[in-house]
């Protein structure tokens, strides 16, 4: 319940942030809503020599739509994404992930920005930030740069962040017409980690679907976007056939860990169920059933 | 081992602390300033015993450092009662019986009157979603739902 | 039998039948409540506790050198030391016997190995992970069956001549009486059915600020304990060779954030943080933290019952047979009386007229913490009630009977009352029909059949489970029942003061069940003085008269009887007194709530509260003076509350998630002292009811280690999922308690479980699906639909 005892500093700038990373290397973490890293804390499960606490630094907390994308801030709450009328509009999707990470109070305290970072296949965001074609800022001490979401969870507990980066936005592109996506996400309870979760984001256009993304939460070491289940729905009308046959390929793509939420092959069928019916939602509201 | 000098401003009055960088909020709250209403009842962040308001947000005070509340607002259950009078949480939890061991009852409290600030009219369902972060043993829940409802329509007549 | 009940008295003096708005939530809802952890005294050393990782090792080093280097630990408490006292065993409430700090062996995973004493909280865990300790894993039985078996290795080395893990067997009916029913019986059904580990955790941890003063040699331990009393008459027993003498002990109960049964042990802790207080002469706060508490502190239930019901074919039950193995932990560390090991289970006959029965306990030794009874059970009233109403359902299936139906056709007949069942309980009343027929007008049940069939054509999965259970609560009887022995009285004292207001202490301690209110209400009831002049305190041993605590639903059983019988006490004396204001004879004076008046003059009348001041000032000569009595409650009897729950499921063919659409709960408590307080208990045993249906178990891998040690993985119903409970009553008082009343907050959990399990089992029964363990996970329910090519 007690962490062990660290050093902590709170940069009210980027480049004084990125200064410290540097200093500290190894020894040093970011703390963005700490919801992830004060639990571990203080089970005295990671380490820490310095905490650098970004949520002093200004600007970093906006959710914009301009020029047809949207920027999130590292630093909104899951809370305000929740809240967000633009959000609300224009992403179901994104309120469909936020509203089902961990707890409202909970939600209060974390951000998106650590929600990807954190490089856990079992949050929420990153396999709708998958099946919505995001990409990641990161400013480190050489400056910007963009990362593809493809490429930026890497392993277990690792992204494409360097140790002297920060994550500063995500950046969504805007959907186009006819376009709709969901989460589904099966836990045991409210607060838990998904038992199983898939994300789709697809959009319709000439009576097929023209662009999609599925990927699945806590699916394996990384979150997992279902290429091939893709590929099996992509310039073709979406049938009840399809959907299964989508769904089925997921369950396929999916390599969970037996745990106490179940045996691998209870969560691989409920990869393909949730798969399934993310799917059906995302074309309801793509106007498209 | 940093130590850092804070200004916390907990239910209207500033406090002032040098504190450990490790020191967490709800000890914060309840050692040095010995505002005990607001509990610990697990280790995880899961049970929400320890919930007050921070920024006007109902937050779980065990997992913030005491050093993350430099600056800020915290408001905790001592802080409701207001010149003599209670707040309508915390009548509606006496008139419809919403506690029982009032354990989770300061975290409860906190939690509503955060959703009764955002949402003045709340469902049943958004009341049950909204205090999904805090647990309790004994109510089973039925009457807190009637408790905040009941709050709910005190605070709009007046 | 009737379901309301109009109160005697009027809303200011407020006696039983009111809804009176609970005196102590002033300072609960202010944050004002006093809870052990909130206790802060000058010069207090804080304690915390070294646990050890394995299920069971020999300890071959503990280093304390970097542990006591730390700035603010003061001192490493082990075994030896303790042992240089002779306390590192201790009794357990069961007599047999447990560790308070092992010296070479461990025996489950997170057992106490050794205390770090220090000045702050944060020194204290810090030198908790700087102690080293060497441990040697040993080979670790979990499986009690193995645990049985003839040449299985002895895990109680300690004692001497003992050969085999079995901790007791224990037994009632007559066997050769039961077997040969079962052999004339048309129909016989069995089902091996578990209840799994569960563990209580009440919102508040376990802890104790434990303060012995050496100038006065007095130890005082405020305590999170639901028996103080006992306690104190244990430590006094326990520790009396190290000079501590039982009008020197205080046991002080504060505000305790929720019992359930779960705050009745006497935990190694408490052990320690006295020990270390009395050798160093501060005080020392020992508080557990939640995965502690999960991982450590006394579990419930763990029972593998082979239940087995023999019938005639139009449904008549005429046998119950079970056999039972419970898986103790290391030690028998549960709270049962001490005749019954196997608590109350012998209730297994249940609400039914059954003319054989036959059950049996076998308790197994196994490297996994003590104890068995700590989650509001009634001692094993949950696990006796889950067998009998789920075997019930398994034999209507067979037969084709309707669950209703083969309740209804079976019930005890309120005519047979106080009945006398084949295993030797004399329950006081019942009425069983009408409460079931109350349940299924309230849910709608043969409309909810209908629905059932529909969905059923369309593939759609839902489920009616139906459970009538009888309640055995208020321990009890001394010719039965004792702790260690210490007989299960309890207690009430009034005072009642000049100006007419009281001070009632009790024996019982509540953990927010609302006693202040409700005893206060049983003397406004019984005196006429208004509850909210009632003053009511319990918990604090130099104060309160003995008791056993309150526990297993025993309090308004026990203790509510005393009040009664004190402030009837207390009338007489009234009545004397009114006589002689009045000037007349007692005979010819005639009472209402809070006065007495002249027969055929009521203007010549005395208040209650002239009657008090008068035993103060002018009372008749040869009259004791003050105005105080007191009574040691004895109960002829046990109270038999009693229920009958229905839940309606629904459950999602594509996860096997099952939803509680509704659950409908009738309950007969007897007559009702605060109908807001029984409603609001009802309330939260229901929902501690779902959570051991639906999500909650306690589970450890073939190495003991435990899968479910904190609230990632133990799961509590969050206000998402836990239903809108509705809630109804009938009245059928209890005969010989002197309000008519019966405890009652523990039969939700007792029926709720099996009401949630029969109605899967209802949902799934046409797939051939005659039995489901709980929890009833979403990948249990899953797992059958695919095997019967139903699952999406």
């Amino acid at each position: 319940m007690i962490p062990s005892q660290f050093d902590y500093h709170a940069p009210s700038t980027l480049p004084e942030a990125l200064k410290l990373l540097t200093q500290y290397g190894d020894s040093a973490k970011v703390l963005s809503g700490g919801q992830s890293l004060l639990p571990l804390l203080k089970l005295r499960l990671g380490a820490a020599g310095h905490l650098i606490d970004i949520g002093r630094i200004p600007g970093l907390d906006q959710i914009r739509e301009e020029g047809g994308t949207l920027r999130i801030g590292g630093l909104v709450r899951e809370a305000a994404l929740e809240r967000s009328e633009v959000v609300r509009a224009k992403y179901p999707i994104l309120l469909d992930t936020a509203s089902v990470i961990a707890d409202p109070l909970v939600r209060n305290r974390a951000t998106v920005g650590g929600n990807l970072a954190h490089g856990d296949p079992g949050n929420d965001h990153p396999a709708t930030m998958l099946a919505l074609g995001a990409s990641v800022v990161a400013h480190g001490p050489k400056g910007e740069r963009v990362i593809p979401i493809d490429k930026f969870f890497v392993g277990l507990f690792t992204t494409a962040l360097q140790p002297d980066e920060i994550l500063t936005e995500i950046r969504i592109p805007a959907p186009g017409p006819r376009s709709g996506g969901a989460y589904v996400k099966l836990e045991r309870k409210v607060g838990d980690y998904a038992t199983a979760g898939a994300a789709v984001q697809l959009s319709l256009g000439g009576g097929v679907v023209e662009k999609i993304g599925i990927a699945l939460t806590n699916a394996g070491p990384t979150p997992v976007r279902v290429a091939a289940a893709e590929a099996r729905l992509r310039g073709k009308k979406p049938d009840a056939a399809g959907i299964a046959a989508a769904a089925a390929m997921a369950g396929e793509a999916a390599q969970p860990s037996a745990d106490r939420r179940g045996s691998v092959e209870y969560k691989k069928n409920m990869a393909r169920v949730l798969t399934a019916r993310a799917i059906q939602k995302a074309l309801e509201r793509a106007g498209g059933r | 081992m940093s130590t850092h000098r804070i200004k916390v401003t907990v239910n209207g009055t500033v406090q002032e602390a040098e504190v450990e960088a490790r020191l967490l909020l709800v000890h914060f709250l309840r050692e040095n300033l010995r505002l005990t209403g607001t509990h610990i009842g697990c280790d995880t962040t899961h049970c929400g015993a320890c919930t007050v308001l921070l920024d006007g947000e109902p937050t779980k005070s065990c997992t913030v450092l005491a050093v993350q509340a430099d600056g800020r607002q915290v408001r905790t259950v001592e802080g409701l009662e207001q010149g003599g009078k209670l707040h309508p949480v915390q009548e509606g939890f006496v008139e419809k019986h919403g506690l029982q061991c009032g354990y989770c009852t300061p975290g409860m409290m906190m939690t509503a009157c955060a959703l009764l600030a955002h949402n003045k009219n709340p469902s049943e369902q958004d009341i049950r979603e909204a205090i999904s972060g805090n647990l309790c043993r004994c109510t089973g829940y039925v009457n807190i739902v009637r408790a905040v409802q009941h709050a709910a329509s005190r605070m709009q007549e007046t | 039998m009737a379901d309301t009940q109009e109160p005697k008295t009027d809303a200011k003096i407020c006696g039983m039948g009111h809804s009176m708005k609970r005196k102590e939530d002033p300072r609960f809802i202010r944050g004002q409540g006093r809870y052990v952890d909130d206790i802060v005294l000058p010069g207090m050393l804080y304690m915390d506790i070294v646990r050890s990782p394995f299920a069971h090792a020999k300890i071959n080093k503990i280093d304390t050198a970097k542990a006591l280097k730390v700035p603010g630990v003061l001192a490493v408490i082990d075994g030896p030391t303790l042992a240089k006292y002779n306390l590192h065993w201790m009794p357990t409430l069961s007599a047999d016997t447990q560790m308070v700090l092992p010296i070479d062996e461990v025996m489950y995973q997170s057992q106490e190995v050794c205390a770090v004493i220090a000045t702050s909280r944060y020194a204290a865990a810090d030198g908790v992970d700087a102690v080293e300790v060497d441990y040697e894993p040993l080979p670790v039985m979990v499986d009690p069956f193995e645990s049985l078996k003839p040449g299985a290795p002895v895990l109680r080395k300690d004692k001497k001549d003992k050969k085999d893990n079995l901790a007791f067997h224990w037994e009632a009916g007559d066997r050769a009486a039961t077997d040969k029913a079962f052999a004339s019986a048309d129909v016989v059904v069995a089902e091996d059915i578990y209840l799994p580990r569960i563990h209580v955790a009440s919102m508040e941890t376990c802890g104790c600020v434990a303060d012995f003063n050496p100038a006065e040699g007095k130890l005082t331990v405020y305590m999170t304990t639901q028996a103080p009393h006992a306690v104190r008459t244990v430590v006094a027993l326990v520790a009396g060779h190290v000079g501590l003498s039982e009008e020197k002990i205080r046991i002080v109960s504060p505000d305790i954030g929720g019992g359930f049964g779960g705050k009745v042990p006497v935990y190694p802790g408490y052990v320690i943080a006295i020990a270390a207080s009395v050798v160093i002469g501060k005080p020392v706060k020992w508080i557990e933290d939640r995965m502690e508490n999960l991982q450590a502190d006394s579990f419930a239930r763990d029972y593998h019952m082979h239940t087995e019901i023999a019938s005639k074919k139009d449904g008549t039950m005429i046998g119950l047979r079970i056999k039972t193995i419970a898986d103790h932990g290391y030690t028998n560390a549960s709270a049962n009386p001490s005749k019954f090991p196997a608590g109350l289970f012998s209730i297994c006959t249940g609400s039914y007229d059954f003319k054989q029965a036959f059950c049996e306990v076998d308790a197994a030794y196994t490297h996994k913490p003590p104890g068995g009874v700590a989650y509001r059970c009634s001692f094993r009233v949950t696990e006796a009630v889950h067998a009998v109403e789920r075997i019930a359902d398994v034999l209507a299936q067979k037969l084709g009977m309707d669950p209703a139906e083969i309740r209804m056709k079976n019930f005890i007949p309120k005519e047979k009352f106080p009945y006398k069942s084949v295993l030797g309980w004399e329950y006081d009343s019942g009425d069983y029909a009408p409460a079931l027929r109350k349940a299924m007008d309230l849910v709608g049940y043969e409309a909810l059949r209908k629905e059932q069939a529909e969905k059923r054509a369309r593939g759609e999965l839902m489920g009616i489970g139906v459970c009538s259970f009888v309640e055995i609560v208020g321990a009890g009887p001394s010719k039965q029942f004792d702790i260690l022995g210490l007989k299960m009285f309890d207690s009430a004292e009034i005072r009642v003061h000049p100006t007419g207001k009281a001070i009632v202490r009790l024996g019982t301690k509540s953990q927010g069940q609302g006693h202040e209110t409700t005893y206060a209400q049983i003397v406004a009831e019984e005196l006429g003085i208004p509850a909210a002049n009632v003053q009511v305190e319990e918990g604090d041993t130099d104060t309160a008269p003995y008791g056993l605590g309150t526990y297993a639903s025993r309090s308004t059983p026990t203790s509510g009887a005393a009040a009664a019988m004190a402030a009837r006490k207390l009338r007489d004396k009234a009545k004397k007194l009114a006589a002689h204001l009045l000037e007349c004879s007692p005979d010819d004076l005639v009472w209402e709530p809070g006065k007495f008046s002249v027969k055929g003059s009521p203007q010549r009348s005395k208040t209650i509260q002239d009657c008090v001041f008068a035993a103060y000032t002018n009372y008749p000569q040869g009259m004791e003076p003050g105005f105080e009595a007191s009574w040691y409650y004895d109960p002829p009897n046990l109270t038999f509350p009693f229920g009958s729950y229905i839940a309606v499921v629904d459950i999602d063919r594509g996860t096997g998630m099952v939803k509680v659409r509704r659950f409908v709960a009738i309950d007969d408590c007897g007559n009702i002292i605060n109908p807001m307080i029984v409603e609001g208990q009802i309330h939260g045993g229901l929902t501690q009811g779902l959570a051991p249906a639906l999500f909650e178990e306690m589970n450890y891998d073939e190495n003991g280690n435990n899968q479910n040690g904190s609230f990632m993985d133990y799961l509590l119903p969050t206000a998402v999922e836990t239903p809108a409970w509705e809630v109804g009553r009938t009245i059928t008082p209890s005969p010989h308690h002197p309000l008519g009343a019966k405890g009652v907050a523990e039969s939700p959990t007792v029926g709720a479980p099996p009401a949630i399990a029969n109605a899967v089992v209802d949902a799934l029964s046409h797939l051939g699906v005659t039995h489901v363990d709980i929890p009833i996970t979403p990948e249990k329910v899953w797992k059958i639909l695919k095997e019967k090519g139903a699952a999406e």
